[in-house]
C-alpha cells in the first residue's frame, strides 16, 4: 500500500477520511469533529455570561435562555470533551500498548460516525424550530411538558450519539485486553492506557442506563407512554436515578483520562517515573468503583429520607481519598525530579491547585445537609466547572500540545501555546472563583436573570469579565494552530526529549502500521528504559514478517448516515405528517442492509509484505 | 514568569478583600444564618471548610517547594524513584481521618433535619404549610387554620414551621436560602421538612426573607420569586384571625375600585379567589390567591408593589414573566379599566 505515503488531491484526502478505520485517522477526525462542537459550546458559553454580566439584561429572552445553557452543557460533556478524549484514545493508546490498531477498527469507525451523526443531529434543532430546554440534565416533568421538537433532538441524538460511545468502550477493553504488546503486562501499561482501560469499564456500565431512560423518555413523548407522567401514575424519580447512575459515572469518564494525561506529563517533564505507580492504578480502578455507588448525592434534596442522604454522603467522601492518594503522588513525582516547564507542563502544575479547589468544593457539597444550601446554586456551578475545566478541559489542551507532534508531525509553537495557557488560566479563575460566593449568596443556577438588589451584580461582572479572557486563550490557540500548520516544520520520534511510552518510539506521525515489528517491552515506561541504556529504539520481539492490516470502508458513514434519518422519521411521526413514516422506515433499511452487507459480504483486508516493509525503512507517512 | 506571579498575588488579594467585603444581604444569603436549619448548616460549612483549608496549604507548600527547588538546571537524570510505602499510608489514613471527622455531624444533622415526626402526632400544635408550587407563582395553605395565601408566605419566628411540599405542573424547588437549604417540589409525592426563623435575625432582615424556586422549571424560573414575612408570634396570630374574618371578599372603598370589583368578578373571579378560606381542593387553585393582595411587598414576586407596577402587569404578564398561564386568559381590557382594576386589587387589605 505504498499509495498512503503519496501527495493527494482534496477529494482523494476526503474520501480517504469518509472511508478510514485507521485508529489515528480517526483520532484526528474526533479530534476536528469535538473542537469544532467544543467551540460551538464554548460560543454557547460566552452568551450564558453576556446575558447575565448585568441585572435584568435583555440579550437573549428567557426561553432561548434555556435553550442555551441545555445545548452548552449537553454539548460540552457529549459532543466536546468526550470525542476529545475519544481522540488521544485513539491516537495514543493503541501505540502505548504496542498495537498495530484497535480490534476492531471497522467498529471505531462505526462509533465516530455515530458520534458525529447523532452531534449534527442535536445541533440541527437551532435551526428546526429550536434547540432543547429542559437543562442537560433534562428532568422529566420538564421534559415532557416541553413543547416543540428541542427535546426529540436530545433523547434521539444523544441516543445515537451514545451508541458510538458504547461502542468505542468495548473496542478500547478488548483492545487493551488482547492486544498489548510481547512483555506489557497489565502494570507496565502507561497510566493513559489504565485510565482508558477503566474509563471504558464505566462506559460499558454507565451508558445502557442512559440509553434505557432515553428510550422510556422517547415513548412518553413520541409514543403516548406514560412512564414519567404522575398524573398516569408515572414518576419522575425515575428519570433521576437512570440519569444519575449514568451522568455520575460520566464524571468520572471524563475525569478519569485527564488524570491519564496529567500523569504522563508530569512523568516525563520531570525526568521520574510515576511516583507510587501501583497506588495511581489501585486508586484509578477504585474511582472508578466508587463512581456507581454515589449518583444520590445529586438528589440529595429530591427527598430519599435521611437514610439514603446519609448513606450516599459517606460514600461520596470516600472518594476523596484515592483522589488524594493521586495529588500526592503527582506531587512527589516532581519531588526530586528535573522539571520542565513545556505548555503542557504548564497545564499539568496549574491544574493541581485548580483540581484541588474543585475536590475541596466536592467534599463540601458531599455533606449531605449542607448540600441542602448548595443544590442547583451557583455554587455548584463554580464546582463542578472546577473540576471539569480545570481538570478536563486542562489535561485536553495540554494533550493537544503533548501530542500534537505525535498525531500531525509537527509541533504548535510554545511561546503561543504559553499565551493560550495564562489567558484561559486566569480567565478560568476569575469567571469561576467568583461563582461560589454568589451561590453561597443565594443565586440559583440556571436563572436567566436576576433582579437587582440581591447583592449579585459586581461578582456576575467579574465573572463575565473572566469569560472575555478565556475567549482569548482559545482564540490564541486556533492561531497557533493554523501557524504551525501552515509553517509544517517535521519533527522525530521523541520531539519533546523526554518521552517515555512506547509511542515517542516510533515516527511522529506513526506508519499506517505503526510498529514494524511488535516492540519488546521489558518494563514501565519501556521506551525510558531502552534510552538509558543507550539504544536508539525499541528491540524487536518478532522477525520482519508480513502485517495483516483491515481495509477501507464507507459502511460505517452510511449505517450512522440510516439512523440520522430514522431520526427524523420518528420526531415528525408524532406532527402526523405524510411523510414521517416511509422515512423512519428508509433510515433504518439503509442502516441494516449497511449492517448487513457487511455481516454477508468477506472483507479480509489486506497484507503488507516483508519487502515493502524494508524499503520503507522509518520513512514517517502524512496524516 | 515572576512578573505574572505576583500579578496572581494581586487578583488573589482582589478576590480575598471581594469575599470579606460581604458575607451577602441578610435576606437571602446562606452565610447570614437566620434561624436553626441554616444555622446547622452554617455550621457544617464551616466545619468543612477549615478542614479543607488544611488539606489545600499542605498541598500548596509541596506545591511551591517543588515549583522553586526541582526546577529543570542541566541535563543531569534525577534518581527514579518507584514510591513509598510509608508517604503512601500517610497520604491515606489522614484523608480517612478528616473525613470521619466530618461524616460524624454530617450524618447527625441530616437526620435532625428530616425529623417531622410532630407532624403525624394526634393533635398536634406544630405549625403546618401545605406548599403548592405552581409554573412561576407559589401557593401557601394553612390547613390548620383553613386560610390560604399566595406568593407571600407569613410565619411565627421562633417557632418549627413545618412545610408540606408539592408540585402543581413541573418540579420545582422551595428554597428560602437565609433561613435554611432547599427540598425539591416533586410531582408524585409529598416531601415534608421544617425551619424554624430566628426572631433577631428576621428584624435585621427587615422582616422579610427572599424565597426562592430553584430547580429549573422553565422560561421565568429565575422569575419564581417568592417572599417570607417573618413576624413575631402576636402578629401572626392577629393576622390569622384578620384572614380567618374574611368570610366574604373585601368591599371596594371607593368608586373607582368597585367599578375594578365588577371587572374583576367578571374576567378575574374565574381563577383568582378573593377570600381566604380554604374551600377550594388544592388542585382547584389555579391561579393565585389575592385575598390579602394589598398587603403584599411585590406584584407577581417580583415587582415593586405599587399601582403603576400592578397596570403594567396586568396589561401584560407576558413581558414580566415569559411563558405565565395568565397571559391571554382574561381578554382585552382598557387601560381605564385596568387602572380600575389596580384600584381594587391595591385595596384588598386585611390589616391595617
Amino acid at each position: 500500500m505504498s499509495t498512503y505515503a503519496q501527495k493527494k488531491g482534496f477529494g482523494a484526502t476526503l474520501w480517504d477520511f469518509l472511508t478510514t478505520v485507521d485508529h489515528k485517522k480517526i483520532a484526528i477526525l474526533y479530534l476536528i469533529a469535538g473542537g469544532l462542537f467544543f467551540l460551538v459550546g464554548g460560543l454557547e458559553a460566552v452568551f450564558i455570561r453576556i446575558q447575565l454580566a448585568v441585572p435584568n439584561n435583555d440579550f437573549v429572552s428567557a426561553g432561548l435562555f434555556n435553550e442555551i445553557i441545555t445545548m452548552h452543557g449537553t454539548t460540552m460533556i457529549f459532543l466536546a470533551a468526550m470525542p476529545l478524549i475519544f481522540a488521544f484514545m485513539n491516537a495514543v493508546m493503541p501505540l502505548q500498548i504496542g498495537a498495530r490498531d484497535v480490534a476492531f477498527p471497522f467498529v471505531n469507525a462505526v462509533s465516530f460516525w455515530l458520534f458525529f451523526f447523532g452531534g449534527v443531529f442535536l445541533n440541527l434543532s437551532w435551526f428546526l424550530g429550536g434547540a432543547p430546554d429542559a437543562g442537560w440534565t433534562s428532568y422529566a416533568s420538564l421534559a415532557i411538558a416541553s413543547k416543540g421538537h428541542g427535546v426529540d433532538f436530545y433523547i434521539l441524538g444523544l441516543q445515537i450519539s451514545g451508541f458510538g460511545t458504547l461502542m468505542g468502550g468495548i473496542n478500547f477493553l478488548v483492545t487493551i485486553i488482547n492486544m498489548r504488546a510481547p512483555g506489557m503486562t497489565y502494570m507496565r501499561m502507561p497510566l493513559f492506557t489504565w485510565s482508558t482501560f477503566v474509563t471504558s469499564a464505566l462506559i460499558l456500565f454507565a451508558f445502557p442506563p442512559l440509553t434505557v431512560g432515553l428510550v422510556l423518555m422517547m415513548f412518553d413523548r413520541m409514543f403516548g407512554a406514560h412512564f414519567f407522567e404522575a398524573a398516569m401514575g408515572g414518576n419522575t424519580i425515575i428519570w433521576e436515578h437512570l440519569f444519575w447512575i449514568f451522568g455520575h459515572p460520566e464524571v468520572y469518564i471524563l475525569i478519569l483520562p485527564a488524570f491519564g494525561i496529567f500523569s504522563e506529563i508530569f512523568s516525563m517533564f520531570s525526568r521520574k517515573r510515576l511516583f507510587g505507580y501501583s497506588s495511581m492504578v489501585f486508586a484509578t480502578v477504585l474511582i472508578g468503583f466508587l463512581g456507581f455507588m454515589v449518583w444520590a448525592h445529586h438528589m440529595f434534596t429530591t427527598g430519599l429520607g435521611p437514610v439514603a442522604n446519609a448513606i450516599f454522603a459517606v460514600a461520596t467522601m470516600a472518594i476523596g481519598v484515592p483522589t488524594g492518594i493521586k495529588i500526592f503522588n503527582w506531587l512527589f513525582t516532581m519531588w526530586g525530579g528535573s522539571v520542565k516547564f513545556t505548555t503542557p507542563m504548564h497545564y499539568a502544575f496549574a491544574f493541581i491547585p485548580t483540581f484541588v479547589a474543585g475536590g475541596v468544593t466536592g467534599v463540601m457539597l458531599a455533606a449531605a445537609a449542607a448540600d441542602y444550601q448548595y443544590h442547583d446554586t451557583y455554587f455548584v456551578v463554580a464546582h463542578f466547572h472546577y473540576v471539569i475545566v480545570g481538570g478536563v478541559v486542562f489535561a485536553l489542551l495540554a494533550g493537544t500540545h503533548l501530542y500534537w507532534p505525535k498525531m500531525f508531525g509537527t509541533m504548535l509553537n510554545e511561546t503561543l501555546g504559553k499565551i493560550t495557557f495564562w489567558t484561559f488560566f486566569i480567565g478560568f479563575h476569575m469567571t469561576f472563583f467568583i461563582q461560589h460566593f454568589l451561590g453561597l449568596w443565594g443565586m440559583p443556577r440556571r436563572v436567566f436573570t436576576y433582579l437587582p438588589g440581591q447583592g449579585f451584580e459586581t461578582a456576575n461582572a467579574v465573572s463575565s469579565f473572566g469569560a472575555a479572557f478565556m475567549s482569548v486563550g482559545v482564540i490564541v490557540m486556533l492561531i497557533n494552530i493554523i501557524v504551525t500548520s501552515v509553517k509544517n516544520v517535521k519533527v522525530g520520534n521523541d520531539p519533546w526529549g523526554d518521552g517515555r511510552t512506547l509511542e515517542w518510539a516510533i515516527p511522529s506521525p506513526p506508519p499506517f502500521y505503526n510498529f514494524k515489528q511488535l516492540p519488546l517491552v521489558r518494563g514501565l515506561d519501556a521506551y525510558w528504559i531502552e534510552k538509558m541504556e543507550g539504544k536508539k529504539g525499541m528491540t524487536p520481539a518478532e522477525p520482519l514478517g508480513d502485517i495483516h492490516m483491515p481495509n477501507s470502508s464507507f459502511l460505517p458513514f452510511i449505517m450512522s448516515l440510516g439512523l440520522f434519518i430514522a431520526a427524523f422519521g420518528a420526531m415528525y411521526h408524532v406532527d402526523k405528517v405524510s411523510w414521517a413514516l416511509p422515512v423512519m422506515i428508509l433510515g433504518l433499511l439503509i442502516t441494516f442492509g449497511a449492517m448487513f452487507t457487511r455481516s454477508v459480504k468477506d472483507d479480509h483486508g489486506f497484507h503488507i509484505h516483508k519487502e515493502e516493509l524494508m524499503d520503507d525503512d522509518d520513512k514517517g507517512v502524512k496524516a | 514568569m515572576k512578573r505574572l506571579a505576583k500579578w496572581r498575588f494581586i487578583s488573589l488579594f482582589a478576590i480575598l478583600a471581594l469575599v470579606l467585603s460581604g458575607c451577602g444581604e441578610p435576606y437571602l444569603s446562606t452565610l447570614n444564618p437566620a434561624g436553626e436549619v441554616a444555622d446547622t448548616q452554617y455550621d457544617l460549612m464551616k466545619l468543612s471548610t477549615l478542614i479543607m483549608v488544611g488539606v489545600i496549604i499542605v498541598v500548596m507548600v509541596i506545591f511551591v517547594l517543588v515549583f522553586i527547588r526541582f526546577r529543570r538546571k542541566d541535563d543531569t537524570i534525577p534518581k527514579q524513584v518507584e514510591g513509598s510505602h510509608k508517604l503512601e499510608i500517610i497520604w491515606t489514613v489522614i484523608p480517612i481521618l478528616l473525613l470521619l471527622v466530618l461524616a460524624v455531624p454530617t450524618v447527625a444533622a441530616t437526620f435532625k433535619l428530616a425529623d417531622v415526626s410532630p407532624m403525624d402526632k394526634k393533635n398536634s400544635k406544630a405549625l403546618v404549610v401545605n406548599v403548592r408550587a405552581h409554573l412561576y407563582w407559589w401557593d401557601f395553605e394553612y390547613p390548620g387554620q383553613k386560610i390560604v395565601t399566595s406568593n407571600e408566605l407569613v410565619v411565627p419566628t421562633n417557632e418549627k414551621v413545618y412545610f408540606n411540599l408539592k408540585s402543581a405542573d413541573v418540579k420545582h424547588a422551595f428554597w428560602i436560602p437565609a433561613v435554611g437549604g432547599k427540598m425539591d417540589v416533586n410531582t408524585e409525592n409529598v416531601n415534608r421538612f421544617w425551619l424554624e426563623f430566628d426572631d433577631k435575625k428576621a428584624n435585621d432582615a427587615g422582616n422579610l426573607f427572599y424565597g426562592k424556586c430553584a430547580e429549573l422549571c422553565g422560561p421565568s424560573h429565575a422569575l419564581m420569586d417568592f417572599k417570607v414575612k417573618a413576624i413575631s408570634k402576636d402578629k401572626f396570630d392577629a393576622w390569622v384571625t384578620a384572614m380567618q374574618d374574611v368570610k366574604e371578599p373585601l368591599k371596594a372603598s371607593t368608586a373607582a375600585a368597585s367599578e375594578g370589583q365588577q371587572i374583576f368578578n367578571k374576567s378575574c373571579i374565574g381563577c383568582h379567589a378573593v377570600t381566604p378560606a380554604n374551600k377550594m381542593p388544592d388542585t382547584a387553585r389555579i391561579a393565585p390567591n389575592l385575598s390579602n393582595f394589598g398587603d403584599r411587598s411585590r406584584v407577581a414576586g417580583i415587582l415593586e408593589h405599587n399601582k403603576e407596577n400592578v397596570k403594567k402587569w396586568i396589561k401584560n404578564p407576558e413581558t414580566y414573566k415569559p411563558g405565565n398561564l395568565m397571559t391571554g386568559k382574561y381578554g382585552n381590557l382598557s387601560d381605564d379599566q385596568i387602572d380600575a382594576l389596580a384600584d381594587y386589587l391595591m385595596g384588598l387589605k386585611v390589616q391595617e
